[in-house]
This record gives structure tokens, C-alpha cells and sequence, in this order.
């Protein structure tokens, strides 16, 4: 079935990807088995929205409806929102607190584990029906998926092979985590975007540091010295489908009083000025000067530090050509009030309708439009070289390479 | 509450202005409907009935207003389209000789340049109106909106 769609896909060639892999519907469908179900680790969310005991969110691994628990210990689980009697979504809200949990079409009701706690009419009424003398309820609780936390993060998985969550993510993806979530996390809340696109497209913009000086332009308008192409685009895990593009510099604030003294827009006298500069007013809260920070773990999450806003982006595949992003805002528990206000403010640069990444969303459509259909065409990654390696600098697609190599691994390709 | 017709209509008439703009990409003029300090948030309604505090656009000056238009025609790049603004009767539920507060819904239709038409977001206008040296402006605007999960992506003001 696959062969058909990259057939001319070189052995140990990671600076070409067919266009096919974008929109072919039994690629997709492969995907789902080998990737979704297969033994990664995929986020679901973050311990604070779940802070109560009997806490629930509903979510998706995958394609698969998935709600994810705490229970009275604070232990969390996973489980496919699916009812084991007859298939029906068991949690249709969003987000709640609950001991149990009742289907609505016949009340097979579930724990917080998933497991079967009772079953309506077992026994039949007035001595007709009822279940057969041999039915357990042992025997029918909501398929489970294995939980690990991290640093405040949670993440599930359908496969038994799945190595521990630390060894998947790799050292350096630890290390940053740890330098982002050390401590206890607020959640401020969900942007939610729907994109035209296959999910690898999302996966390859956020693996591209390349991309960023020339697609994204709101600082080069306003005049505002940026310096990121001061960086690194680092791959982890044992594959090296993870990325992590940081770069350093940014705005501080002595510059931008300079700035609205007009003292440095002399390097740039054609730009517009921003005339209200709060909008990048932030604070330093890490001991390294990185002040761009996108992490990509493979194949559903994307971490972000941009100045102060912070973010885990779940990437959901919805069908070859749509893909879904929910967008988790969040700060410490011991921000401060203008901490706080700094993220909300922050938060007008990024996300679906950010002023430094809304044209993601559109570069993606732009790809998924242009290529659909085409049989035999392909996308080149030669920047930086043709090897699937990291860099120590900013003007490289070595990481998306690094991320087919995986994927063409996994996918057996 | 008795319903005051004349400020009903006034209401009603700077809604229509506000969206007229908009939809006729007069969007220099946006920032003008709002007074010198306002408040402009765009708030998933996930957000809002769950009392996070996270926004799509938040801005507190008129500049950041002029700032996001000046972005908007400058330096961002978004899909081709048209909007197309549907507002419903306002409905004023508070009124104190100085400031009038309104809720109003209202649908955005987008249009592509393939003329395919979409409905691109719903729900409702909770404004803070104000008398600005003879002219009624919104001193607060928060859009709720029941679309929260956004089409695309989101450039043109809401």
C-alpha cells in the first residue's frame, strides 16, 4: 500500500520528502497503527488542569478519544473514551470532577481507573433477562493506556514496548524541561486552531529555525533589533525526532527605551514604529540568556518559551489534510500579579492569532494546497547540508531531516 | 428597566458602524471606535466560563489597536479574505448617565478568494460604552467567543 507513494524515496535519504507522505489517505491510516498506537509517548496535558482529585479531561491520542483522570491519590490515568459495552463516548463534556463514570446509553459506569463497577439490569428484572451467570466485569473495563508524568506534564501511550518517558525524551529535552518547569505550574488557559494541513507540515515548521526571519516579519517592520540567528537547533532522543531551536537576545528593556527614544531606530529608518511598547515590556526568569525557546517532541508536542509567554501545544492529526492545535498556556503558581499580566500581554505575539506567528497557519495551508495531488513530487531540505544532524547555529533544516530519519524508521519507509 | 429607545438605537447604530469598518476594511478607522485607554480582548469562551485569564488579542491603549493595524497591513501574512459581520440587537444591561453596558451577538462570516463562504466565528459583544467628547466609543470590549476553536487563523479584528 505504501510503496506506491514513495517509490522513488532514496534509502538514507532525509533532504527530500515526497509530497504524497502530506495527503495519501492509506499513509494516514499507517500512521495511526504505527505512530499513534505505536511505542512513543504522547502529551495529554498538564497536571494543573486536573488538580482536584476526581479530576477528568477528555483529549485525544491520535485519532482515539482518550479521557485522562486523577484520582483521590493523585495518581492519573488514561483511558480510551470509548464504552465497552457498546462503543458509545463515555465523557462527552470537556473537562469535569467525578468518582464515576456513566455512560449515558445504558449506565455502564466506570471508576476513575476505568475499570467496570456496575452494569444496570444484571441481574435481569422481575426473573427475565440479565446478563449470563459467567459475566464479569472484570472482564470489561475501558481499554487502559499507560501513564508517566514529567515535570508537571502528562503523557500516555498505547504500547507495552515503550521505553521509560526519560529515556524517550532524551537528555537535553529533560534538561530544558526541568529549565521551564521547575517549579509548580498555573495554567492560564486554551487556544484552540484548526489547520488545513497534514500534522507532519506543523511538525516540520517547528523543527525549521530557517523559516523565521523571512516568513515571520513583525520585528523587521517595527524596527526591532532581533538577533535570532544567534542559536542552536539541537535533536534528541536516539532517533533525533525531538528539536530544540533556541535563540538569545530579544528585547530587553533598556533597548526599548532606547527604542521609544527612537535611539535605535537609526538601523533601521524605513521601519513603522510600535507606538505602544508595553507589548514587549517582560522580565528575565531564567539564569541563560535564551529568550526563544521551541522544543518539539515527536509526534504530538511542541514547547514553547517566546520572552514570557509559555506554551504546550498539542499537535492532533484529524485527517491527511487537517490537524488540530490546543494551545496551554500557562505560568508559576508564584507569579506575581504583573508577572502574570506580562504572559497576558505577551500572549498578543503568539498563538493562531499571534503578530510573530500567526502566518504558521498559513504557510502550512500554502503547502497542503499546492501539493495535493501531486504524485511524484518532492520538498528539498538542503540548508545546512543533506546529513540528519543538529546544529550549533540557526540556518539549518538539519532537524527536520533528523525527524524523517525517525519517522521513515517507525514507519518502516 | 424601562427600555430607553434612543440610547437602544445609538447602541445599535455604533455596533453597525463598528462592524461596517471592519467589513469594508476601513480598518485604519478601527482604533477610533474605542476611547485613548480601553480595554480589547478577544476570550475563547472556554476560557471565560473557566475563569482563565489567557486571551487571544489583549490590548489596553488605543495604540496597541493602531499597532495591530499597522502589523496587519505591514508586516503579517494571513489567508486572502472577506468578513462579513452579523450583529444581533443589542441588549443594554446597565446604564448610569455616564457609561452604557451592552451585549450584542454577533456571527463573522469569512469568504476566500475561491468565494467559498464560512461561518468563522460566533458569539457575543460585552461592551463598555462611553460618551467621548460627543461621541459614544467603548471604553471596554471583550468578545467572547463561542468559535473557540479558530478557523485558520484569526488577523482581522473581530
Amino acid at each position: 500500500m505504501l510503496k506506491p507513494a514513495v517509490n522513488d524515496w532514496l534509502a538514507d535519504q532525509y533532504d527530500r520528502v515526497p509530497y504524497r507522505l502530506y495527503s495519501d489517505q492509506s499513509v494516514y491510516d499507517s500512521e495511526q497503527k504505527k505512530i499513534y498506537s505505536g511505542p512513543l509517548w504522547h502529551f495529554v496535558g498538564m497536571e494543573a488542569e486536573l488538580a482536584k482529585p476526581n479530576d477528568f479531561k477528555t483529549t485525544f491520542v491520535g485519532e482515539t478519544p482518550v479521557v485522562v483522570t486523577r484520582d483521590e491519590n493523585g495518581k492519573f490515568f488514561a483511558w480510551v473514551n470509548r464504552c465497552s459495552h457498546r462503543g458509545a463516548l463515555v465523557c462527552r463534556e470537556r473537562k469535569g470532577n467525578s468518582k464515576s463514570h456513566a455512560c449515558v446509553y445504558h449506565q455502564w459506569s466506570f471508576d476513575t481507573e476505568g475499570n467496570l463497577t456496575g452494569v444496570p439490569f444484571r441481574r435481569g428484572v422481575a426473573g427475565v433477562g440479565g446478563y449470563p451467570k459467567d459475566f464479569s466485569t472484570a472482564n470489561h473495563a475501558l481499554k487502559k493506556l499507560r501513564v508517566e508524568t514529567f515535570s508537571g506534564l502528562i503523557f500516555a501511550t498505547f504500547n507495552h514496548d515503550t521505553p521509560t518517558l526519560a529515556k524517550f525524551l532524551g537528555p537535553k529535552v529533560v534538561k530544558f524541561l526541568d529549565r521551564v518547569c521547575g517549579k509548580p505550574l498555573k495554567l492560564l488557559g486554551y487556544h484552540r486552531q484548526y489547520i488545513h494541513g497534514n500534522w507532519k507540515l506543523y511538525l516540520d515548521n517547528t523543527r525549521d529555525p530557517y523559516h523565521a526571519s523571512l516568513l515571520h516579519l513583525f520585528h523587521g517592520t517595527f524596527g526591532l533589533i532581533r538577533t535570532s540567528q544567534t542559536g542552536v537547533s539541537w535533536v534528541d532522543s536516539e532517533v533525533g525526532w525531538h528539536s530544540i531551536i533556541t535563540a538569545e537576545g530579544g528585547s530587553d528593556d533598556n533597548k526599548l527605551d532606547a527604542y521609544e527614544n527612537e535611539g535605535l531606530r537609526t538601523y533601521q529608518p524605513d521601519s513603522f514604529k510600535l507606538k505602544d511598547i508595553s507589548l514587549l515590556r517582560g522580565r528575565k526568569e531564567y539564569p541563560d540568556p535564551v529568550t526563544l525557546l521551541i522544543m518539539s517532541v515527536f509526534p504530538s508536542l511542541v514547547m514553547h518559551q517566546i520572552s514570557n509567554t509559555l506554551c504546550f501545544r498539542q499537535v492532533l492529526p484529524k485527517a491527511p489534510d487537517q490537524t488540530e492545535l490546543i494551545w496551554h498556556y500557562f505560568g508559576y503558581v508564584d507569579d506575581d500579579a504583573e508577572m502574570q499580566g506580562i504572559r497576558l500581554k505577551q500572549m498578543n505575539l503568539v498563538g493562531p492569532g499571534g503578530l510573530i506567528s500567526m502566518e504558521d497557519g498559513e504557510a502550512i495551508e500554502i503547502v497542503q494546497r499546492a501539493t495535493v495531488g501531486e504524485g511524484d513530487g518532492q520538498a528539498v531540505l538542503e540548508m545546512g547540508g543533506r546529513d540528519a544532524v543538529g546544529a550549533d547555529h540557526l540556518v539549518t533544516e538539519g532537524a527536520i531531516r533528523c525527524m524523517w530519519k525517525g519517522y521513515r524508521e517507525i514507519m518502516g519507509l | 428597566m424601562k427600555i430607553n429607545i434612543e440610547a437602544l438605537l445609538d447602541v445599535a447604530h455604533l455596533q453597525n458602524s463598528y462592524v461596517q469598518a471592519i467589513d469594508d476594511d476601513k480598518l485604519e478607522s478601527w482604533p477610533n471606535f474605542f476611547t485613548d485607554q480601553c480595554l480589547y480582548k478577544l476570550s475563547p469562551r472556554e476560557n471565560y466560563d473557566e475563569n482563565l485569564p489567557a486571551c487571544l488579542i489583549m490590548c489596553d491603549s488605543k495604540a496597541m489597536l493602531e499597532d495591530r493595524i499597522v502589523s496587519y497591513r505591514n508586516a503579517n501574512i494571513y489567508n486572502c479574505h472577506f468578513t462579513r459581520h452579523i450583529v444581533g440587537m443589542p441588549r443594554i444591561t446597565a446604564s448610569n448617565g455616564e457609561t452604557i453596558s451592552a451585549e450584542t451577538s454577533y456571527a463573522i462570516f469569512q469568504t476566500q478568494l475561491n468565494g467559498e463562504t464560512s461561518v468563522f466565528q460566533v458569539g457575543r459583544y460585552l461592551d463598555t460604552i462611553v460618551n467621548d467628547h460627543g461621541q459614544l466609543k467603548f471604553k471596554e470590549k471583550i468578545c467572547v467567543f463561542d468559535t473557540y476553536r479558530v478557523h485558520r487563523l484569526l488577523a482581522t479584528p473581530v
